[in-house]
């Protein structure tokens, strides 16, 4: 039915999946995805933008390996099995354990006494790293999802919109914290989001999906340095994407 | 205040037993002097133990099985379909016709006192822990999965935290229960422990020994849950008192 290709030495991400289609219990059915197609190269950040509801997360749930009814294939980066590094819209750390519990269980077992001193100080999280998530704001119980999804040293990194539902201001904390600790070790990322400024401050490339059955739209490419994206720069790339995508795609 | 309230209580059943003097209803130091002459002979002590080990063979293999089969049905529905009617054929037979049967099927042993008790149980637990799984959240098995943790860890760490409230209730209500199914049980086809000596009391009207075994039994549990299950559970639940 499917083919989950993970061999070979290309370091890239490469997803075509023909379809995918949600069966309803009174025996509807919606389809969700239509011939998507698209490559982040190795090292990238892309960011995948769309309109709510088509498809973006159920995307990434097929590249995290948690959905396995679909037609098409994806190639995952890195040789044989590649690590993800995962960051869901909830954080999802486990309440009966403490921060750094929460991200040494999930370090493969070699790696489990490696020194975290460096990611839990770049996130902010020295001083919390023996408190219990419900001890935690949202703000921090995120950083505390990024630091599990970066201390495993992942092949990808694949992030659900992991700033929804925080202030803007906390928000922007985070994307600089995550830009921080990704540059320090950086890998192939894809993000989903609905937000344009966040994808405009944090991508290498933009993939703008349709409505639903989602497929890509078109590509937006960023090749300016992060350190070079002041206000001003962000501005013009905000009115040459809502140029480029005029009238696809709802106002931000 | 716990103490307050059993001191009450034994001042009621002494004057009571002042008041109306009975063979069949010793005052509380009677008792006491009971259990110090059996404890000084060491029966009391001897079956004591021989009971006590009974419950916890019972209870461990109780849960243990109760859980197995609990986690199992709660997670596959059609197996649930389909041996749900055993479940409930299983929690309405009678402990005393499990416990004849197996006297009768395998004989006045060790192995078929225990069986029947822990079989008693085990319909519980499987209820319980069935409810336990089917309350699960499959988030957290999913980050699991695509952080690949192998399967020690998914049960120490996923699986057992989320049931946890539910084996503290299986085995609460399942210490008290077992331990009074294994006096039925001693008392039918053994020679030894609590439920034999109750039965032996009982045929020379002896109650002062009859309150002095039974008494020195719920002290013990009394003990295990203040000293053993409570400190327990506070440990366990540690994360979720400081919500912020």
């Amino acid at each position: 039915m499917n083919t989950h290709q993970l061999a070979g030495v290309a370091a890239r991400l490469k997803v075509n999946l023909e379809e995918k289609t949600f069966h309803s219990s009174n025996s509807g059915t919606i389809e969700v995805l239509r011939d998507l197609r698209f490559e982040v190269e190795q090292n990238e950040f892309a960011c995948i933008l769309g309109p709510s509801g088509c498809g973006k997360t159920t995307t990434l749930r097929i590249l995290l390996g948690l959905d396995s009814d679909y037609h098409g294939s994806i190639q995952l980066p890195g040789l044989a099995d590649a690590r993800i590094g995962a960051v869901f819209q909830e954080p999802m750390l486990l309440p009966w354990r403490t921060v750094e519990q929460n991200v040494r269980l999930a370090m493969p077992r070699p790696m489990r006494e490696t020194n975290l001193d460096s990611l839990f100080s770049t996130l902010g999280l020295s001083k919390m790293r023996n408190f219990y998530p419900a001890e935690l704001s949202l703000g921090l119980a995120r950083r505390a999802a990024i630091a599990r999804a970066l201390a495993i040293e992942p092949d990808i990194l694949l992030l659900d919109e992991p700033f929804v539902s925080l202030d803007e201001s906390t928000a922007q904390q985070l994307r600089h914290m995550l830009l921080s600790v990704w540059s320090e070790r950086p890998t192939t990322a894809l993000m989903v989001t609905h937000n344009l400024q966040e994808a405009i401050m944090l991508a290498d490339r933009i993939i703008v999906l349709s409505e639903r059955p989602a497929h890509v739209i078109g590509t937006f490419d960023i090749r300016l340095p992060r350190n070079y994206r002041n206000e001003q720069v962000k501005a013009d790339l905000l009115r040459s994407f809502n140029e480029k995508f005029a009238g696809v795609r709802n106002a931000p | 205040m716990v103490l307050l309230s059993f001191g009450a209580l034994v001042v009621a059943w002494h004057l009571g037993a002042t008041i109306w003097p009975s063979r069949s209803f010793p005052a509380p130091l009677l008792v006491l002097q009971t259990f110090i002459s059996e404890t000084a002979s060491g029966d009391l002590p001897y079956n004591l133990g021989i009971t006590l080990c009974r419950v916890a063979a019972s209870f461990v293999l109780a849960m243990l099985i109760g859980s197995v089969i609990g986690v199992l049905l709660g997670s596959h529905r059609r197996a649930d379909q389909f041996f749900n009617p055993w479940v409930i054929l299983f929690l309405n037979i009678p402990a005393l016709v499990i416990i004849v049967l197996a006297y009768i099927w395998f004989g006045l042993n060790e192995a078929a006192a225990i069986g029947a008790v822990a079989l008693n149980k085990i319909p519980n637990v499987v209820v319980t822990m069935r409810e336990g799984t089917r309350a699960l959240d499959p988030r957290y098995a999913e980050m699991a999965q695509v952080y690949r943790f192998n399967a020690l860890d998914r049960l120490r760490h996923i699986l057992i935290p989320q049931l946890q409230p539910y084996i503290a209730a299986a085995s609460r209500s399942g210490i008290s229960l077992i331990w009074k199914i294994v006096l039925v049980v001693e008392l039918l086809g053994r020679s030894n422990g609590v439920g034999f000596q109750i039965n032996l009391f009982f045929q020379l009207f002896d109650v002062a020994a009859i309150l002095a075994y039974t008494l020195a039994f719920v002290a013990v549990m009394l003990f295990i849950e203040l000293v053993v299950v409570q400190p327990l559970e506070h440990t366990s639940t540690r994360w979720r008192r400081s919500a912020a």
